[in-house]
């Protein structure tokens, strides 16, 4: 590798890792009405990174040497905006910050190891605020916390640049306007807001995980991004919640299995052809181990379930080794505990291995009235599935030709292409 | 409340044989004392100022290119406080840092507009 790549690629890596605990720390700094203010910063030091190792070569500790940059240059701006109402000093913390017998003292106690993770988790929870809609959480959440540029989010959401920054301003409006100061929640709230987080960065690990993006290097940040945030919440002693354990083993499970999904031209590989020996033995160990520990507590989430399942999948040695029986009665236990019609209809491919495609057809006519089922592509390739083994070939094809309009993967869209051509042939 | 000013004098030439490590202790009990008037309530601001200075004497013709008082009797900086009385405030300055380094603190209530 050249030095420049060498370099090019540290940066990008440490980036990736420390940007978003910087931000934290500037936005505690700043306030989060100066948001951007704290991006630039964080910019500034990456840039000056940049200039500054292609010379002289990477730091010891090119960490350090970022974070002692990003500091300096906060405390430029806060000389510089003394006397401005730009930045609130009124906090008696702040306050310390506009004295030069003070300033610097308290600035490197800003930046003090323990701080900076708190800062992390309670500038997470203040993404993921109820009343910011899932989708400008996790934009947000790429932008500021995992160092995602404007171009790399609207690739990882299949839309425009124009669309992400609209999203983007939304977001940091609504923080100007409600000064949200963010915190880690007390411990009588946190299970409640820890959810909302949670939910998040599933979203976002399925974004890399279920999408099929040619783009194998946004996948793979995606993935990597949502399990380092789910790593740090159990990290800290208040969110080791069982939950938080049960989804970061349900990651571990899927991540476990991202390169076998896909061929190397992207199309994607059934459960039933996957190469299993491709599948990841020590990720799925680490799974395990999460799912241990995930086990306390009296509450079970679905994340519990779904990891449960994944793991069945993971553990069978060949497909036909499924335990199908066991994977079913966590359907069942899932469905219980809270109606998702996208469940169901994995439950009814379970039912399709399980009990043939009669009983399948039953299962999914129970969600039939279901409006906004019938605009996911994958109800109408379950059934195409369901007829085709019941060589009902008409209907097959009509349910296959209704998931090639609603899917916008071209990947998927040659699937059902190929299915199609199996059936009429 | 009523206002005061700290105004800080000399200590200068311990400060200059300094090292970083004592520089450094010395600047955490800034943050200390500093930090509980702020939290009080009572801190309104201050600065440590620069060595350099001009007088200007006679009307403002004659200008000489130094503070006034030099040595023990340079101003090295001010504070300004809220207290209840002048005797509080010159009780809060018992605990002035600067004293670590020989300096004097002379209390002065701000004139009331």
């Amino acid at each position: 590798m050249k030095e420049s790549e060498h370099i090019d690629d540290t940066v990008n890596h440490l980036f990736r890792k420390e940007s978003g605990k910087m931000v934290a720390v500037l936005v505690k700094i700043f306030g989060t009405e100066n948001i951007e203010m704290a991006e630039d910063v964080v910019q500034d030091a990456l840039v000056r990174a940049l200039e500054t190792w292609k010379y002289r070569g990477i730091p010891d500790n090119p960490r350090a040497w970022l974070y002692r940059t990003a500091k300096n240059k906060a405390i430029d701006i806060i000389r510089k905006n003394k006397y401005s109402t730009l930045i609130d000093f009124s906090d008696p913390d702040k306050q310390l910050l506009t004295s030069g017998y003070t300033l610097n003292t308290t600035m490197d106690n800003y930046w003090k190891e323990d701080q900076i993770q708190d800062d992390f988790l309670a500038m997470m929870y203040a993404c993921c605020h109820h009343d910011i809609s899932e989708e400008n959480q996790i934009t947000f959440i790429l932008k500021s916390l995992c160092g995602f540029s404007t171009k790399e989010i609207a690739r990882s959401f299949l839309t425009s640049e124009d669309t992400i920054s609209k999203r983007l301003y939304r977001t940091k409006e609504y923080f100007r306007k409600h000064k949200i100061r963010p915190k880690i929640p007390t411990s009588n709230e946190i299970v409640d807001k820890t959810e909302t987080v949670l939910n998040a960065i599933y979203l976002m690990f399925n974004e890399g995980y279920n999408s099929t993006h040619a783009d194998q290097l946004i996948r793979k940040d995606l993935i990597e991004q949502a399990m380092l945030l789910c790593r740090s919440l159990l990290s800290a002693e208040q969110t080791q919640l069982p939950e938080v354990y049960a989804l970061m083993a349900l990651m571990c499970f899927h991540a476990a299995r991202v390169d076998s999904r896909l061929t190397i031209e992207g199309e994607l590989i059934l459960l039933s052809k996957q190469d299993r020996t491709q599948w990841d033995t020590a990720i799925i160990q680490s799974g395990q181990a999460y799912l241990n520990k995930a086990a306390f507590g009296s509450k079970l989430s679905t994340y519990h379930i779904e990891a449960a399942i994944a793991y069945e999948h993971c553990i069978a040695k060949e497909y036909k080794d499924t335990n199908w029986p066991m994977i079913l009665k966590y359907y069942d236990i899932f469905l219980n505990l809270t109606y998702d019609p996208v469940v169901l209809l994995n439950r009814c491919m379970v039912v399709l291995e399980l009990q043939g495609a009669d009983k399948a057809l039953m299962a999914i006519k129970t969600i039939k009235n279901n409006k906004v089922i019938e605009k996911y592509y994958l109800y109408h390739a379950t059934l195409g599935e369901i007829y085709m083994r019941m060589h009902q070939n008409t209907k097959a094809v009509i349910h296959y030709q209704k998931a090639i309009q609603l899917t916008q993967s071209k990947q998927e869209q040659q699937f059902f292409k190929d299915k199609i051509a199996g059936v009429l042939n | 409340m009523k206002e005061f000013l700290y105004l800080i004098r000399g200590g200068e030439e311990k400060y200059e044989k300094n090292s970083p490590e004592e520089m450094q202790k010395h600047m955490q009990h800034w943050q200390e004392w500093m930090g509980g008037l702020a939290q009080a309530g009572q801190l309104v601001g201050g600065q440590p100022l620069m060595r350099e200075g001009k007088t200007l004497s006679e009307g403002g013709t004659k200008i000489i290119d130094r503070p006034l008082a030099e040595g023990k009797e340079l101003v090295g900086g001010y504070l300004l406080i809220k207290a209840d009385s002048l005797e509080q405030a010159a009780k809060i300055a018992e605990g002035c840092p600067s004293f670590e380094y020989g300096c004097t603190v002379e209390v002065r209530e701000i004139s009331p507009m």
